[in-house]
């Protein structure tokens, strides 16, 4: 193994061309991964903003705030469940905002949400006709003070500050009281108004080991209850997308893979009469094979450090809102860890030409 | 059955090939016997020249004796170790210990310098760390190469790459040194030179050794010589 780490130090240039691959095949990725991270916190921020026990839509919803109605005998069925102890609803809408200083037809998507119960980072709903804004909207010149009109309607809403890491389906949230709420949708979505004491979902804290079962039992399947983290995994487009990333993601690795595995299997044939030498004053296949997944490995390692470091200044360089790109160091781990596997992997293919080595070549030969 | 002559009167055996036979089955099932019952006995000092044209067994030989190949029949046994019966692991741990080699094309690590060529064999074997170390140094300075140890193979003439490979296919102090037609890529005044070391380093430690080769110019340097001819060692 110290041959060959001394040989990866004294001929950078002979690994130079699979180092560069690695590097790039790493870059791509991680941006894939990050891609996939910034698109799922972008379109569940305000659901993982949550600090809830458990999220509640109706039956039927599928996990989606717009198909789903709460009646309030389902909520009072909710408070009733043993171990819940609070309750709040929330609703949202989504709509085009016309933003001052901007084009009638610039608009900016928004996801207005009326709320009982704060969620993390949220402050307590402001005054009616306010709004706290996810700071998404900066990007759009949004200022605190500065009133925005959302919707065909054009409703004016106020911004009374700016919260973070809170957008829904791609878009900004504004974050407004219940009757705030009420009269957007009312005005802008009257197809969609709801009753006084409607609401799209429920937020719940709680006790208890499985409070999601328990209330969608208590609500005779009524309800469909969900964990914050599975909530954000039933959002709507969210397992396609995972799943759509994922298989690229994939696809990748196995082009990573095959890259390794060809490199060294290439270099394992030019060093046949190396290893043949090697083999007659003692190496053991082990040795020679742990030799090539070590400089495997520690290419691997270099590239992914490289790449890295690159899609994380990428990520800084990237105006803000321009791309969902969500570089986060699990991520960089994450693909380190399955390039590392893939370069043990593509190194394997190499194993049965290391063990055919003769030592035997080594004699009787002149090169 | 054939064999060549024994050196006189040898105080320990470095080598001992009784009735050796490699025989290798061909595709279309028929054998051919590359070494045909072979008995030769070396000395733990003597150098003895293996002369014969190409095909002849020579290589054969050579590779049984150094653990490289196992033999169809007969009996091997170096520096007191019968090899005769080893699997792949045991030779691979004889080679390590009892045997050294310098090839036809000398064959050093090309990355390494004359000094970590040398300390390769202690890597791949014992490692025994700081005396391997102060052992390739002795060697370098006995060979005339101390000065080069830091060198790499491609800053190092052809002599000084085959001193190299001598010293190291003396590092793991071995029963028994092959040489494989250890003049083939060097003119003849650098070939007498380099035999003419070989023959000093080899007496001057009690090893024994077998040298390869085709050309007869060698063989005065050597105790004795044994010709190789269609598998069949004579005198």
């Amino acid at each position: 193994m110290k041959l060959a780490l001394t040989e990866l130090r004294r001929r950078p240039g002979r690994f130079s061309a699979a180092a560069v691959i690695l590097t790039l095949i790493a870059i791509l990725l991680m941006f894939l991964g990050g891609l996939l991270d910034g698109l799922i916190a972008s379109s569940t921020g305000a659901i993982r903003a949550q600090d809830a026990d458990a999220i509640v839509y109706s039956d039927t919803a599928q996990a989606s705030f717009v198909r789903s109605r709460i009646e309030p005998q389902t909520r009072a069925a909710v408070e009733a469940v043993p171990g819940v102890t609070e309750v709040g609803g929330i609703g949202n809408v989504q709509l085009g905002a016309r933003i001052p200083g901007k084009g009638p037809r610039d608009l900016a998507g928004v996801a207005l949400f009326g709320y009982e119960i704060a969620p993390t980072g949220v402050p307590d709903a402001p005054p009616a006709g306010q709004a706290w804004a996810d700071d998404v909207l900066e990007a759009d010149g949004v200022e605190v003070g500065m009133i925005i009109e959302v919707g065909p309607a054009r409703t004016p809403i106020e911004i009374a500050g700016f919260v973070n890491d809170t957008t829904f389906n791609g878009q900004a949230s504004l974050w407004a009281s219940p009757d705030t709420w009420r009269e957007v949708l009312s005005a802008n979505r009257p197809d969609a108004q709801l009753g006084p004491d409607v609401w799209q979902a429920l937020v719940v804290r709680g006790d208890g080991a499985d409070l999601p079962a328990l209330i969608d039992a208590a609500t005779g399947g009524a309800t469909t209850s969900f964990t914050v983290d599975d909530a954000i995994n039933e959002t709507p487009g969210i397992q396609e997308q995972t799943s759509t990333f994922n298989q690229i993601i994939g696809v990748t690795i196995a082009i990573a893979l095959v890259v390794i595995g060809l490199f060294f299997a290439l270099l394992t044939v030019e060093r046949t009469s190396l290893y043949g030498v090697l083999k007659a004053l003692g190496a053991k296949s082990s040795t020679i094979f742990a030799g090539l997944v070590a400089q495997a490995v520690v290419l691997t390692a270099i590239a992914s450090l490289i790449a890295g470091t690159l899609v994380v200044l990428l990520q800084l360089l990237l105006p803000p809102g321009s791309i969902p790109l969500l570089i986060t160091p699990g991520r960089i781990i994450l693909s380190t860890v399955l390039l590392l596997v893939a370069a043990v992997l593509g190194c394997s293919f190499s194993l049965r030409r290391v063990l055919r080595v003769d030592p035997a070549s080594a004699i009787g030969t002149t090169s | 059955m054939t064999s060549a002559p024994t050196a006189p009167a040898p105080t320990t055996t470095a080598l001992q090939m009784t009735g050796v036979r490699k025989v290798y089955t061909m595709g279309d099932g028929s054998d051919v016997v590359a070494l045909d019952h072979a008995t030769l006995t070396l000395a733990s000092d003597e150098m003895v020249a293996l002369v014969g044209p190409s095909g002849s067994g020579k290589t054969t030989l050579c590779s049984i004796a150094g653990g490289i190949l196992s033999a169809t029949e007969g009996t091997i046994v170096v520096g007191g170790e019968d090899i005769s019966g080893h699997n792949a692991k045991e030779l691979t741990k004889f080679r390590q210990e009892k045997v050294g080699f310098v090839f036809q094309s000398v064959n050093l690590v090309p990355f390494l310098t004359a000094r970590e060529n040398l300390l390769v064999v202690d890597e791949l074997g014992k490692r025994t760390g700081a005396p391997a170390k102060a052992r390739a140094d002795q060697l370098l300075e006995e060979l005339g190469l101390a000065d080069r140890a830091k060198n790499l193979p491609s800053q190092l003439s052809g002599g000084q790459r085959q001193r190299v490979a001598i010293g190291r296919a003396l590092m793991n102090d071995p029963a028994l040194v092959l040489f494989d037609e250890p003049t083939s890529a060097l003119d003849t005044k650098l070939g007498e030179q380099v035999m003419e070391l070989i023959r000093t380093e080899m007496k001057a430690r009690g090893t024994a050794a077998i040298v390869v080769t085709h050309d007869d110019r060698i063989t005065r340097y050597c105790d004795r010589s044994v010709h190789v001819i269609d598998g069949r060692l004579d005198a």
